[in-house]
């Protein structure tokens, strides 16, 4: 009980982190970024060649990877979705499933279709034993990384001058460039944090779920996007309540009800909270302009 | 007086409606010029491509001698003149000191307490009000804030788009009050307004704009009178 606790908050965690990059894209930018998984796998292969490859110590190839998707973000953004800014909808969401499709085969043809065996990053470091438990250190350190980049980023969006005006610019892009604000710099930066993140996350699934193949980010992306809906989309809280809560719901429903059917159980959770809560658990109501 | 802004020959389009036919004004130093006119006659149009939001096809604007033709609103506001919208569009989700640290976006830090204080002096509910959610407060209360918010940015030209738009008479004129302290302050002012009777009565000149041309221009006072002016926006 306590272990599958434990477990589900962890994996939960990983699909926070990576609900992050989706809510604060889609707070901002008004898009879904549906390419957002793929850059969890471009973020894991980079540092599984940093350290299997180059021999480095890990915490370097996290930096790597972190770095690596960053720009990785921004140039999708710049490429794929800038010249896109006052096309509809629709439009956007083709093109970032486009990049998800390209980004999955660019990795094929770099790292073929064989599955690469993760390494442990933190085998040295001792299990946490609690009462009849035991606790892998991968499981408290995602749930650490979670909590911190959660602080680090309320502290961001509600201290900081750049913060505030990212929050600007997902109220009113309008009223923001009046204010002197530089909306595509900030599109550009929220890809680029939302970008960071997904390597952090990747490197973390990666560990604990230690085979990596192309389509690794495929699957977690869409409960990630699941988990940003779920806790309300635009919503940093959101998408942590919704991410944590979304692992919890998963690794219990493979641990009581059926392995095979937990996936379907996570978004049948999903419908009825949209059913009950269309704005998510922590989204505000968004009022349509006329 | 020197010349501040000087609009020539604007040519504006949205999508293929010609809305604004080639139009010339300024604006001087110190003064307080309205641009009056019926609804749709391109009013807004013309500040919000003077401000930036909007490119125009031809013309000219010349911000102090500059050209800022094709200069996106970002980089405008850096220049010394702001645009208070219409329709307030204040950051409903965020305090109203947060609004007012968002107008200041493009100035140091170091000004940031001047600028405040001298914003509160002009406005002293935003102080009272200042840990507010902005969406909260009444529609004046939002009208004082966008204003004190574009104030923020210490501009020298500031342009006003319908401030007494859904106010209640006693509100607009508070806020009507209020500009001309702002003038009064060395704030050069460019107003937008239906209310052609507030505005002629605060303004030293006036331009009457119709579907896109400028039909009539001239002193404020005089223009106020006009028997031509009077039946068109005076009701009578």
């Amino acid at each position: 009980m306590l272990a599958n606790l434990i477990n589900g908050i962890s994996l939960g965690s990983v699909y926070a982190i990576i609900a992050l990059g989706y809510t604060m894209v889609y707070g901002i930018a008004k898009m879904l970024n549906f390419a957002h998984g793929d850059v969890i796998m471009v973020g894991a292969y980079v540092a599984f060649c940093a350290i299997t490859g180059l021999g480095w110590p890990p915490i370097l190839a996290v930096l790597a990877s972190v770095a690596v998707c960053t720009v990785l973000g921004i140039i999708i953004e710049g490429l794929a979705y800038k010249p896109l800014r006052n096309a509809t909808s629709l439009a956007v969401l083709i093109t970032a499933i486009g990049v998800s499709y390209f980004l999955q085969n660019a990795a094929l043809l770099i790292w073929t279709s064989n599955t690469k065996v993760f390494p442990n990053i933190f085998a040295d470091l001792p299990a946490l034993q609690l009462g009849s438990t035991q606790v892998a250190p991968v499981t408290l350190i995602t749930v650490l990384a979670n909590i911190v980049i959660m602080l680090a980023l309320t502290f961001f969006t509600s201290k900081t001058k750049m913060g505030k005006a990212m929050r600007a610019v997902s109220e009113d892009k309008g009223a923001a460039t009046l204010m002197g604000i530089n909306v595509n710099r900030t599109i550009s930066m929220t890809f680029a944090i939302g970008s960071g993140l997904a390597a952090i996350a990747g490197v973390l699934l990666c560990t604990a779920y230690p085979t990596l193949m192309p389509t690794t980010g495929a699957m977690p992306g869409i409960k990630a996007f699941t988990a940003a809906v779920f806790g309300g989309i635009g919503s940093i809280p959101g998408a942590m309540l919704g991410g944590v809560l979304l692992g919890v719901i998963e690794i219990f429903g493979k641990a009581y009800i059926s392995t095979q059917l937990s996936d379907a159980i996570v978004f049948a959770v999903l419908i009825i909270v949209l059913l009950v809560k269309p704005t998510g658990l922590l989204g505000r109501k968004v009022r349509e302009k006329v | 007086m020197e010349t501040m802004l000087q609009v020539q020959d604007l040519q504006v389009y949205y999508g293929s409606i010609h809305a604004i036919k080639g139009i010339s004004f300024e604006v001087k130093e110190g003064e307080i010029v309205t641009l009056i006119g019926a609804n749709g006659a391109g009013k807004s149009t013309t500040l919000n491509t003077v401000g930036g939001l909007l490119k125009a096809r031809s013309g000219k604007i010349l911000f102090e001698g500059k050209d800022l033709h094709g200069m996106a609103a970002d980089r405008v506001v850096a220049r010394g003149m702001a645009l208070c919208p219409e329709g307030r569009r204040v950051f409903q989700h965020m305090t109203v000191l947060e609004n007012l640290e968002m107008g200041a976006y493009t100035r140091p830090a170091s000004e940031a307490a001047d600028s405040l204080e001298k914003v509160y002096a002009l406005f002293p509910r935003l102080k009272e009000r200042y840990h507010q959610i902005a969406g909260t407060l009444s529609g004046g209360e939002q009208q004082m804030l966008a204003m004190g918010r574009a104030l923020m940015s210490r501009p020298r030209l500031m342009m006003l788009d319908e401030p007494s738009m859904g106010l209640a008479p006693i509100l607009v004129k508070q806020i009507f009050n209020i500009i001309e302290d702002m003038n009064k302050q060395g704030t050069t002012i460019l107003l937008v307004e239906q209310n052609a009777q507030m505005a002629l009565s605060v303004a030293n000149r006036a331009y009457v704009l119709e579907t896109g041309r400028i039909s009539l221009s001239g002193d404020a006072s005089e223009l106020a009178r006009s028997e031509e002016i009077k039946k068109a926006y005076l009701g009578g």
